[in-house]
């Protein structure tokens, strides 16, 4: 008995201890939740502002100075990026983050391939910037996919991806091929089926170990994106299936599987890195965005080797492009739109092109000599501002899907089976169906 | 081992040390009543933290998934809930995937947990012998524990890299050709085994070699007086003595291959990790799970694979507990 006492007298001890932790675990964890809705507005009192751009990949505007230049010209606002390498995290790390009304940015980057989930399911959580930013200053359709029925327009377009084709023109005159940038275009002129006959003809005399294409996939998107008619119809209904360009993409991606004119890499990948740093591919389908992407993976070694010409066939292509939305509870909305106004505007847009060279979706830019006459020193001086601005003026208006950009990558992951494991082309379509149904489900 | 009497008396209350004086019997009575109410209430103001915690992020969340599986919920619109029922469980049961998910949950599993915990066994055997400085090897053991699993996964995800790996530059130099590790059934699951078991080995160890050192050392000496070699003994005292041990650990195991998400997630990374290989090969109910929700955005089928996670290790857990009832009763 005197021992349970003992006991029992201390433990009242500890029970106040307990308590007293238990209601500090509490203060603290209330303290928490209630401290992302105090009154920070992201300025302190000298007036001076934060304002935060969240975005993915490469963007650019560090490249070519943006964020400094803007501080310069607005000394009481400094511009913090936050950068996330993979936009397959991002994205749904936006989305949480509108659940939850916090965490977010000033500025988010949202990728053409969300664009559309984003206007049917998100669109009144986001500024509408209809009234700060002139959409008829984008190429027509750009605007046009961040534009709500009611006309809202909830992003501004930052680039676009007009197609061309990147070409090792060393591993081209090794094989005996024309390396010139008309003649290789001539080649390719009458389409797709004309860039595979142009691969068996590089297979015959190819350097030991290297390949035509990277990836069958990058082929089938620049097929699909060069029509309007893609994954889903003007009523937002799934129609892959019987897409005629899906189609006729994923019959070319089975035939270049087939003959082995691919060396089968995931895009953006390791090995697809290590690749293009080995200079064991011949060509790549280039949206503008690929051309830095080649030139940073290749490397210095590579530089002058690579060149760019148009496109194969006559109708052009667009692949990728993103915009940048503001939303409506960040904490400064109004300097965060001044700031995607800025940044948006043509001599931006020129900037960061001839920084990276991903190309404006603003047409004024167009006129400017940074993008008209700009030339790639890594590609042999290819005159990309024009084969690009060329590009851009016939690119149909796609109609997009919410789950355009899943359904893309399922394919892709596809397409891949086939060039690596040697999977039918009837299998893989099967497991790419499936996969692409459970994902619009 | 030393006898623990005298460290005994430690524990001991103080002679006299907590006697109350007598006072009015009416304050007495309200005293002991206290007392009684004291006695009684304290332990479980005690266990109060871990219930109120555990309602608050275990059991809620817990139901509440429960609850979104019966619904139909996008990640773009958690306001909107529309009740489907058993559809969500329905869709995933006949999706080939999740079959695909459960029998590479289990293999990797066996294939992790299996020599992981034989190793273990032998290590904490050799680490119960006299040592120099044992304390150094104890915890040099432990080191793989402590290191978080994404920087673990990231660095072996370099050791298996198809391209300029280092195990692959290793295979070379002896004369084999280039693996694609991440790419094969069989050589992917191999390398999400071999990150468990360099990360967990260590942490089974030591519970052996705790379970090891509370054998009282009679039986050991009694064994060798009996003429039993050190395998004998290892065989005939030390593992009937771990039984419990080994039982606890074989949950243990069981529940985090259950779990197992971060290996196969990182192991290619981005799109691919997402669906555990092109050709889901690798791919854990975890990261089915993962893909399904925040990949696809589908929260609903996504909560159902939560609850089917569970129901398999409950059905894991009845299979576990029927095994031991029946060796402990051919046992007697």
């Amino acid at each position: 008995m005197r021992i349970t006492r003992t006991v029992a007298g201390r433990s009242r001890r500890a029970a106040v201890l307990a308590t007293t932790g238990l209601t500090a675990s509490a203060l603290l964890l209330t303290g928490c939740s209630s401290d992302s809705d105090s009154s920070d507005t992201g300025s302190d009192a000298n007036g001076k502002i934060t304002l935060t751009v969240a975005d993915y990949g490469q963007f650019g505007y560090k490249e070519a100075g943006l964020f400094a230049k803007y501080h310069e010209l607005n000394p009481n606002i400094t511009v913090k990026e936050d950068v996330t390498a993979d936009e397959k995290v991002y994205y749904p790390k936006l989305l949480q983050q509108l659940n939850s009304g916090s965490g977010l940015a000033d500025v988010q980057g949202i990728e053409v391939g969300r664009i559309k989930e984003i206007v049917d399911t998100k669109a009144n959580e986001f500024a509408d910037l209809s009234k700060v930013i002139n959409a008829g200053d984008w190429v027509s359709w750009k605007e046009k996919q961040a534009t709500t029925p009611d006309g809202a327009v909830i992003g501004a377009g930052t680039d676009i991806g007009p197609m061309s084709l990147c070409y090792n023109a060393d591993l081209f005159k090794k094989a005996g091929l024309p390396t010139d940038r008309a003649e290789v275009a001539a080649k390719v002129a009458g389409g797709w089926e004309d860039y595979l006959k142009l691969g068996e003809e590089y297979k015959k005399k190819a350097p030991a170990g290297t390949y035509f294409m990277d990836s069958a996939s990058a082929m089938f998107n620049a097929v699909v994106s060069s029509n309007a008619q893609q994954y889903y119809d003007e009523s937002g209904k799934p129609v892959y299936k019987d897409s005629p360009s899906v189609k006729q993409g994923w019959d070319l991606a089975a035939e270049a599987a087939d003959k082995k004119l691919t060396q089968g890499l995931a895009q953006f990948s390791d090995p697809w890195a290590a690749a293009l740093r080995k200079g064991t591919v011949a060509t790549v389908a280039c949206p503008a965005w690929m051309a830095g992407q080649i030139s940073v993976n290749a490397g210095d070694a590579n530089k002058g080797k690579w060149d760019i010409t148009t496109a194969p066939g006559s109708t052009a292509a667009n692949w990728g492009g993103s915009f940048l939305a503001v939303p409506k509870k960040g904490k400064n909305v109004d300097e965060a739109t001044k700031l995607v106004k800025w940044l948006t505007a043509p001599e931006q847009q020129a900037a960061v092109f001839k920084a990276i060279g991903v190309f404006p979706s603003n047409k004024g830019a167009y006129e400017l000599a940074d993008v008209k006459d700009a030339k790639l020193p890594y590609f042999n001086d290819a005159p990309i501002g024009q084969i690009y601005a060329d590009e851009a003026k016939s690119i149909p208006e796609a109609v997009l899907g919410p789950k355009d950009g899943v359904v893309k990558d399922t394919i892709s992951t596809q397409i891949n089976n086939m060039e690596q494991r040697g999977t039918s082309p009837d299998d893989a379509w099967k497991a790419a169906t499936s996969a692409i149904d459970k994902a619009i489900g | 081992m030393a006898t623990s009497t005298p460290t005994r008396d430690a524990f001991a209350p103080p002679p006299g040390g907590s006697q109350q004086k007598p006072a009015s019997s009416r304050r007495q009575t309200w005293r002991s009543r206290l007392w009684r109410f004291d006695d009684k209430a304290s332990p479980y103001a005690y266990i109060a933290p871990f219930f109120l915690v555990f309602g608050a992020f275990g059991l809620y969340p817990l139901l509440y998934t429960g609850w979104i599986a019966l619904h139909r919920v996008e990640l773009t619109g958690l306001d909107q809930m529309e009740w489907v029922g058993w559809d969500n469980f329905d869709k995933i049961l006949h999706d080939s995937e999740f079959w695909t998910a459960v029998s590479n949950t289990f293999l990797i599993g066996v294939m992790s947990t299996v020599p992981q915990l034989l190793v273990a066994l032998g290590l904490a055997h050799l680490l119960n012998y006299r040592l120099r400085a044992s304390t150094f090897w104890r915890t040099v053991i432990l080191t793989p524990y402590a290191t978080s699993v994404a920087s673990a996964a990231l660095v072996f995800a370099l050791v298996f890299r198809a391209d300029g790996g280092l195990l692959n530059w290793v295979l070379q130099i002896v004369g084999f050709g280039d693996t694609n590790w991440a790419n094969g059934h069989w050589t992917s699951k191999i390398a999400i085994s071999v990150i468990v078991i360099w990360r967990w080995t260590g942490y089974n160890t030591l519970i052996y070699l705790a379970a090891m050192q509370a054998v009282p050392t009679d039986l050991y000496e009694a064994a060798s007086l009996d003429g039993a070699s050190r395998w004998q003994q290892f065989r005939k005292v030390t593992i009937p003595s771990l039984r419990p041990t080994i039982l606890f650990t074989i949950v243990i195991s069981t529940i985090g291959s259950m779990q197992l998400f971060g290996e196969p997630l990182l192991l290619e990374g981005g799109t691919l990790g997402a669906t555990g290989g092109n050709e889901n090969q690798y791919e854990t109910l975890s990261v089915y799970l993962y893909n399904y929700g925040w990949n696809l955005g589908h929260l609903g089928p996504a909560a159902a694979v939560a609850w089917a996670m569970l129901a398999l290790l409950l059905i894991i857990a009845a299979v576990n507990w029927l095994i031991g009832r029946f060796v402990r009763k051919s046992a007697v």
